[in-house]
């Protein structure tokens, strides 16, 4: 049951407030109908699933409805950070 | 009466006062204290069989005093109120309480099933594996009987009569276990002025002090418990929770706990929840959850009367009950031989200690020998005598490092052995964690792993089984705690004179005590008793391939039971290493998981059950429904009448009754579920050309537009009509069960992908109510009573709407139609929306009007050939599969939301499943929802199915059945006839024709 | 192999039971093989065993990072049915559900196969529809299964709550009497047992650390023995599938989430049957021992830590207590979390993949368990021949570039 912490409302609140989002940093194609069915397919269904540090959205939708990022360890689930959509994960590379 | 308390040493105290209860075991009378536990009650009363085994059914007796008792397991009351499955020794004795053995056929002294005792043989561990695979039809057979003979306790026939709370807590320190290192702990936190939480198990604080015999600042421990419960309890910021085990410890230090509120009170005299859930968010959990006393394993020592040593002492200390007459004591360490002193303390000279150690040396040792108590070193029992109460003990010598015989047997008469093999910590919450459990060979216990939680484990379960060092560790763990979190210095404030520990003999590291015969061909020494798993069967596990922890506990069900292995774990994996020739750190550990004792469901359901399930949501407008129909329809969380019935109307002639009232005269939908979300800001419009396949730039204020949403992957996600309120302002409508979902949506596009675009998304679904009126007399009956706007034709158009004034109240109308007839859609503020419908079947009253429900709408809106998303569509269809080409406009500046996708090979097939209509052949059938449609009556399986009907309805307005279907390639195979083969066999013959059946031109709704 | 029966039983008990030969030998890995399974689940041993038994390749190794059968075949709720909906999974599903008929035979090992009906329950009339649907197609497939309404429903799982007068009332459900459940461990002992007597090479506590590939084309695998070199290679990971494939430098379309189970204390015999209900989001059956296995749907996030949040089990208990109010008073003994690989349309991946001669069958999701031996069969027959066995083709990986999906969830909903 994590404990998240929104980059908007500045507190720690619980999981149930909250709703994925799925990874984070998925930029959608500038011209989608430039792109090969590849390229589009990629973009639509293929993650990077990694099993250990996963950059992922949430939605605050309980709360104030914002949607962040979040930097959790896929094994232990701790949050290494939370940040704005706007924003890069302020940590590159991650402590095993 | 039966039963007589002949081992009651004195009458049991609670606060100064001694109260008899009278409780039934088995459906004997039976006489108790109050303070008693069902075990100690029985154990008083001699009684000395409880249970009867799962696989062998032997008799069984009480072996614990807590929650690792693995026999007395037995159904209390009865009824709807009954509980399978408690253990005696966790049940608090009140005044009629009925309990039963959950085993045990006609009874448990004479149990038929322990006749199949002949049949042991043929059972050895995963016996079932190896045979009943012939032949083949057999299994269900051999199941049903084998099914028969598992399983413990009933469950009750009737619904839960009790109810269950739930509290939520935030604390700064949670500290689980309130023995010596828990509570000092505690107290420390709370003097420092952290917000604490202390629960325990147990009714009362004290943990193992409770019972054991030990002077603590002069004091007896229990004394000394009770000075200290006092000084917690009066402090405020320390919140006290007794008879509530921490059973969870999840992610971000959020654990669970449950609490038996009156669990321990006669049922004539109880009140409020049965049990309370309390989850308990921590910034910082000390475990103090204590540690299990390991049993010897031994060769029958699953005889009752063999018990472990602690629980002895807790029996005759705290319950005041000797549990027997003579007492064999076999100890592979010191700390046992209090049992025997106690045992001594109360006048009864018949103990002999076997302790299987040589040469041993001790403060405690010494005392037991001042006493004159007799012990024979180097000795271990072997062997428990007697059937259903021990009779004696044989004892062998053992070599020194105990694990063979060196010589003869010796028999001892007695009634009760106990045992003791040292200690396991409690290490299951920190394990919960996701931590591997450590094995450390120096206590012969496993401890506490690494987490990442911020949490540390104290005492007996961090393995410090000695008492001095579980006070130090609470203390200093209490005051650090509390610094980290900014409270006071990190040093202990109450200042604690304590002994100096008294020098122990180390523990022999010894598990199960050799026989004269082998495990494997000797009787059976058990590991786990309620599962009837024998040191033999490990080994024999181990023999056949079965070589890690986790395949023997599988291949013999170790540790499955409901005392989930507390006593019988560390035993098994000692019992496997030395069969495998290896370590216990090689042989591994396993996980522990939630729950730490058996949970109630219904406590962790809470209240969200029955009516509070799921909120169920009501229009404005409903109390006037309930008025007139008993007929409703769940749509998503949403309760809507589902059609108005006449007095002796049934559903089909209610319904062709109010479609008819639509297409002659005027009919009155309730459509508030109907999802509403506003949209604002200068790129309003621009949002809206890439989220809907349409496009929007021609849309001026006033005007309505349907469209049509796809989700990336060019699939038909939702659809409705959009309005243009005023510049930079526009209500999309969604479907009733869409709008949740459709809102997350945008509002994900907008932040994420699109933050420059000024946006303003508002959910208005349940700020506007809206009364839907349509057919022909519509206009007469909305001109009625809105005077300020001006209903004609050429002012009001169809796909237009107007801000009025319906009467007295400021409405935003709609002229759209999902019924193909001449509609109003009247929106008002919720709170008006009773009022206005009241008003509109006043006013329609001499037209006839006719309200109807969800069923007419569809049957109405099929007719027309208006799709349903979600009913006619399934996440597979898309735009041009559902012959809604017409509204997806490609090439937008911006390629919308699912346009890429709709180019891709699978979306360009000819042969894809397209949305047609289909009228049975003879006019008269109906075919029903769901139907699969062939071309071909040949009935060879599997029969190639070209598509399904996805709307079917035998009543409406135009007097023969209709349906709706997808069909392959159905958009060009219109005038074909196909076939629906049905469950009886019979088919449906079909013709395909276009999905409008009415008004195909649409001038119905454009008068 | 040693045959097993009541017979051999009888025999061995007059020596204790002592002699019984060993269920899978313990070896030490060779240089090389035809083929290295990668994944010693219910999924990999039951392609081991088919590739070993239908394709005659003897040189095969399986090397599994824990111990046989410790991942999700160690995790699930044991649920049994073939009532997919759509063509493509409800024929994949159905093969496996005959062999699973035969399967205790065929390996000579009881898995304790309890054909004892499945019920997936209705509680809308949208629900109602989607049932009718799918038990039609079903049954056009030769799939058995019919639907039920609340008064058979009630015959068939006597504590159910069938009454009008609840949030969601139960309207019907879909029945598949020749679905049921089976003793999960048993599958992949029963498998290895089998596979080992054919000579499969069977390596426990072997994690698989790297893939070599030179020229498009697999070569070996890094394990702690070091390189095993192999012509093909097939991976049956499930959760850990994407791991792998990054390993050989290609993504896949999967995410592993976690995805809870719990289980009651031992009760007599009160639910004959397997209960599930997509809409009030829960699952229930009672095992041979008694215990009231439970289960509901995967959590929300992403996971590797075979751990979930405690509110989904909140939930799952509402729901079961739902469905059976009686239940409120049954205690839970243990609840555990498994990684489930799931996939865009809720159905595996089964096929080749860019690098030659290397093979992937995973993202079963929720579903792997009934799976297993149509799996491991029509895997092993795509591994031996090298190209798609005919009911794996419409699983393959282009079906995310074409927009071929499969969506099943519906059918697999909560569902397993």
């Amino acid at each position: 049951m994590l404990l998240i912490y929104c980059p908007y409302c500045k507190q720690y609140r619980d999981e149930e407030e909250f709703s994925y989002a799925g990874e984070a940093h998925i930029k959608r194609p500038q011209n989608p109908l430039a792109i090969s069915d590849e390229s589009w397919g990629n973009y639509l269904f293929f993650r990077k699933n990694p099993s250990d540090v996963h950059h992922e959205m949430w939605n605050h939708s309980s709360g104030c409805r914002q949607f962040f990022n979040v930097a959790r360890d896929m094994i232990t689930y701790e949050i290494k950070e939370t940040y704005c959509i706007s924003e890069s994960p302020k940590i590159e590379k991650y402590k095993k | 009466m039966s039963g007589c308390n002949i081992n009651r040493l004195e009458p049991l105290n609670v606060a100064g006062e001694s109260t008899v209860i009278n409780f039934k075991f088995n459906s004997k009378k039976y006489r108790g204290y109050k303070g008693d536990t069902l075990a100690s009650a029985l154990i008083a009363n001699k009684v000395d069989v409880v249970g009867r085994s799962f696989k062998f059914s032997r008799p069984r007796g009480i072996v614990g005093h807590w929650s690792e008792e693995p026999n007395a397991i037995v159904q209390v009351g009865s009824g709807a109120g009954t509980v399978p499955n408690l253990k005696a020794t966790q049940v608090e004795l009140y005044e009629g309480l009925e309990a039963k053995s959950v085993n045990g056929w006609p009874t448990v002294n004479f149990d038929f099933m322990s006749l199949v005792g002949v049949f042991e043989k043929l059972m050895p561990p995963g016996f079932y594996y190896k045979t009943f695979m012939y032949p083949g039809r057999f299994w269900m057979l051999y199941e049903k009987y084998i099914r028969k003979a598992a399983g413990l306790g009933k469950v009750p026939v009737d619904s839960d009569p009790d109810y269950y709370d739930k509290e939520n807590h935030h604390c700064d320190i949670l500290v689980v276990g309130s023995g010596p290192s828990g509570m000092i702990a505690a107290l420390e936190a709370g003097l420092s002025g952290a917000d604490v939480i202390i629960a325990d198990d147990q009714s009362e604080m004290g943990g193992s002090l409770l019972y054991s015999n030990h002077s603590l600042e002069g004091k007896s421990g229990f004394n000394w418990a009770k000075l200290l419960e006092n000084k917690i309890s009066s402090l405020k910021n320390v919140t006290v929770i007794n008879r509530c085990t921490v059973f969870g410890y999840y992610d971000h230090n959020f654990l669970t706990m449950i609490e038996r509120c009156n669990d321990h009170i006669s049922v004539t005299s109880k009140s409020g929840p049965r049990q309370k859930l309390h989850r308990v968010r921590a910034k910082r959990v000390i475990l103090a959850t204590g540690a299990f006393e390991r049993p010897l394993v031994f060769a029958n020592n699953d005889i009752p009367g063999v018990m472990i040593a602690s629980s002895v002492s807790a029996y005759i200390n705290r319950y005041k009950v000797l549990p027997g007459a003579s007492l064999v004591l076999c100890t592979n360490n010191d700390y046992a031989y209090k049992t025997a002193i106690d045992w001594k303390s109360e006048g009864n000279n018949r103990i002999t200690i076997v302790d299987t150690r040589r040469a041993v040396k001790s403060e405690l040792i010494n005392q037991a020998k001042a006493l004159g108590i007799k012990i024979i070193y180097g000795h271990g029992v072997t062997e428990a005598k007697g059937k259903k109460r021990v009779q004696a003990a044989l004892i062998s010598p053992l070599s020194a490092n105990g694990s063979e015989l060196i010589g003869g047997s010796t028999e001892i008469v007695c009634d009760v052995i106990a045992t003791s093999g040292g200690w396991s910590a409690a290490v299951h919450l920190n394990s919960q964690t996701g931590v591997k459990p450590v094995w450390n060979r120096n206590i012969i216990s496993f401890t506490p792993g690494k987490t990442n939680e911020t949490q540390v484990s104290i005492g007996a379960c961090n393995g410090s089984f000695n008492l001095i060092d579980c006070i130090q560790e609470g203390s200093e763990a209490g005051a650090l705690m509390s610094k980290n979190l900014g409270f006071g210095k990190g040093k202990p404030k109450e200042k604690i004179a304590l002994d100096k520990s008294e020098n122990e003999h180390p523990t022999q590291p010894i598990f199960c005590i050799p026989h004269q015969k082998p495990s494997i061909k000797g009787l059976k020494q058990f590991v786990d008793q309620q599962l009837d798993v024998t040191a033999g069967s490990i080994e024999l596990a181990a023999k056949e391939g079965f070589e890690s922890v986790e395949h023997v506990k599988r291949y013999t069900a170790l540790g499955f039971g409901t005392d989930q292995g507390k006593l019988g774990n560390v035993n098994g994996m000692a019992i496997l290493a030395n069969a495998l020739n290896k370590s216990i750190e090689e042989t591994g550990t396993t996980m522990f998981r939630p729950a730490y004792t058996p949970t109630t469901f219904g406590a962790i359901a809470g209240r969200d059950v029955k009516v509070l399930f799921d909120p169920i949501r009501y229009t404005p407008m409903h109390e006037w429904h309930k008025k007139h129909t008993k007929e409703f329809e769940n749509v998503g969380q949403w309760r809507r009448p589902w059609y108005f019935p006449k007095v002796s109307e049934g559903m089909e002639q209610a319904v062709a009754r109010e479609c008819l009232a639509v297409r002659n005269k005027v009919g009155i939908l309730d459509a508030s579920t109907l999802g509403k979300i506003d949209v604002k800001g200068k790129d309003a419009l621009e949002f809206l050309n890439r989220v809907y396949t349409n496009d929007f730039t021609s849309l001026t204020p006033g005007r309505c537009r349907y469209g049509l949403m796809l989700k990336e992957d060019g699939m038909i996600f939702d659809d409705g009509v959009c309005a243009c309120i005023d510049k930079n302002h526009y209500l999309i409508h969604t479907t009733t069960g869409g709008a949740a979902n459709v809102l997350s949506w945008l509002e994900m596009w907008k932040q994420t992908e699109w933050p420059e675009l000024e946006v303003f998304l508002t959910s208005v679904t349940d700020v506007w109510a809206t009364a839907t009126i349509s057919g022909p007399e519509s206009r007469k009956v909305i001109s009625k009573i809105c005077r300020d706007i001006d209903f004609s034709d050429d002012n009001f158009k169809f796909m237009h709407l107007k801000h009025g004034t319906v009467a007295g109240i400021e409405a935003r109308i709609f002229r759209i139609s999902f019924t193909g007839e001449l509609s109003f859609e009247i929106n008002v503020p919720s709170r008006y929306g009773l009022y206005i419908w009241s008003k509109l079947i006043d006013a329609g009253d001499e037209f006839g009007i006719t309200p109807y429900g969800t069923e007419a709408m569809h049957v109405l809106r099929a007719e027309k050939g208006f799709i349903i998303v979600g009913q006619d569509t399934d996440g597979s269809m898309s735009p041009s599969d559902m012959g809604l080409s017409w509204i997806v406009k490609e090439g937008k500046k911006f390629s919308f939301l699912g346009e890429r996708s709709l180019h891709r090979s699978d979306l360009l097939r000819s042969d894809r499943k397209q949305f047609v209509g289909l009228l049975s052949n003879d006019s008269k059938t109906h075919v029903p929802e769901g139907s699969q449609i062939v071309t071909s009556k040949k009935k060879k399986f599997p029969m190639k199915m070209e598509g399904h009907v996805t709307s079917s309805y035998a009543h409406g307005s135009l007097g023969y059945p209709i349906a709706l279907a997808v069909v392959e390639n159905g958009h060009q195979r219109l005038g074909e006839t196909v076939f629906s083969p049905q469950a009886d066999g019979s088919f449906v013959d079909l013709k395909i024709v276009s999905p409008v059946f009415y008004d195909s031109k649409g001038e119905r709704s454009n008068v | 192999m040693e045959k097993y029966s009541a017979f051999k039983l009888l025999k061995h008990s007059f020596s204790h039971h002592e002699n019984w030969k060993r269920v899978w030998r313990s070896v030490s890995p060779k240089k090389s093989y035809d083929v290295v399974v990668v994944g010693g689940g219910g999924h990999g041993l039951a392609t081991a065993y088919y590739l070993a038994k239908n394709h005659g390749i003897k040189n095969i190794a399986v090397l599994e990072k824990g111990f046989l059968g410790g991942g999700n075949t160690a995790r699930n709720t044991t649920i049994i049915r073939s009532n997919y909906l759509w063509d493509e999974a409800a024929q994949l599903y159905e093969l496996s559900l005959k062999l699973w008929e035969g399967l205790s035979r065929d390996l000579n090992y009881n898995v304790m196969f309890s054909q004892r009906g499945v019920l997936n329950l209705g509680h809308s009339l949208q629900d109602m529809r989607d049932i009718e649907r799918r038990v039609n197609a079903n049954r056009l497939n030769g799939i058995d299964g019919h639907v039920v309404f609340p008064d058979d429903i009630k015959k068939i799982a006597p504590l159910i709550n069938i009454s009008k007068d609840v949030r969601y009332p139960i309207l019907g459900a879909s029945y598949q009497p020749r679905g049921g459940t089976a003793r999960h461990d048993a599958v992949a002992w029963g498998y290895a047992r089998a596979a080992d007597a054919l000579g499969v090479d069977i390596l426990q506590h072997t994690p698989v650390t790297g893939i070599n590939c030179s020229e498009g084309k697999i070569k070996s695998v890094q394990t702690n023995y070091g390189e095993i070199f192999a012509k093909k290679v097939a991976c049956v990971v499930a959760g850990n599938s994407g791991v792998l494939a990054s390993m050989a430098g290609f993504k896949l379309p999967i995410e592993s989430r976690p995805l809870q189970a719990l289980v009651s204390e031992p009760l007599k015999p009160c639910l004959d049957t397997v209960v599930m209900s997509n809409a009030v989001h829960g699952y229930v059956s009672q095992s041979n021992k008694g215990d009231l296995v439970i289960g509901a749907g995967v959590d929300s996030y992403n996971g590797y830590g075979q751990r979930g949040s405690f509110h989904i089990i909140e939930h799952t208990l509402q729901a079961i207590c739902e469905l059976f109010p009686s239940f409120s008073r049954v205690q839970m003994n243990r609840q555990w979390g498994g990684v489930v690989d799931t996939t865009p349309d809720a159905c595996p991946i089964i096929g080749l993949t860019p690098i030659k001669n290397l093979y992937m069958n995973c993202g079963w999701g929720t579903g792997g368990f009934k799976a297993t031996p149509g799996s491991g069969y029509v895997f092993a027959d795509t591994v031996a021949n090298g190209t798609p066995h005919k009911l794996a083709a419409p699983f393959s990986i282009e079906r995310f570039y074409t927009g071929a999906l499969i969506d099943e969830h519906g059918a697999a909903g909560v569902a397993h």
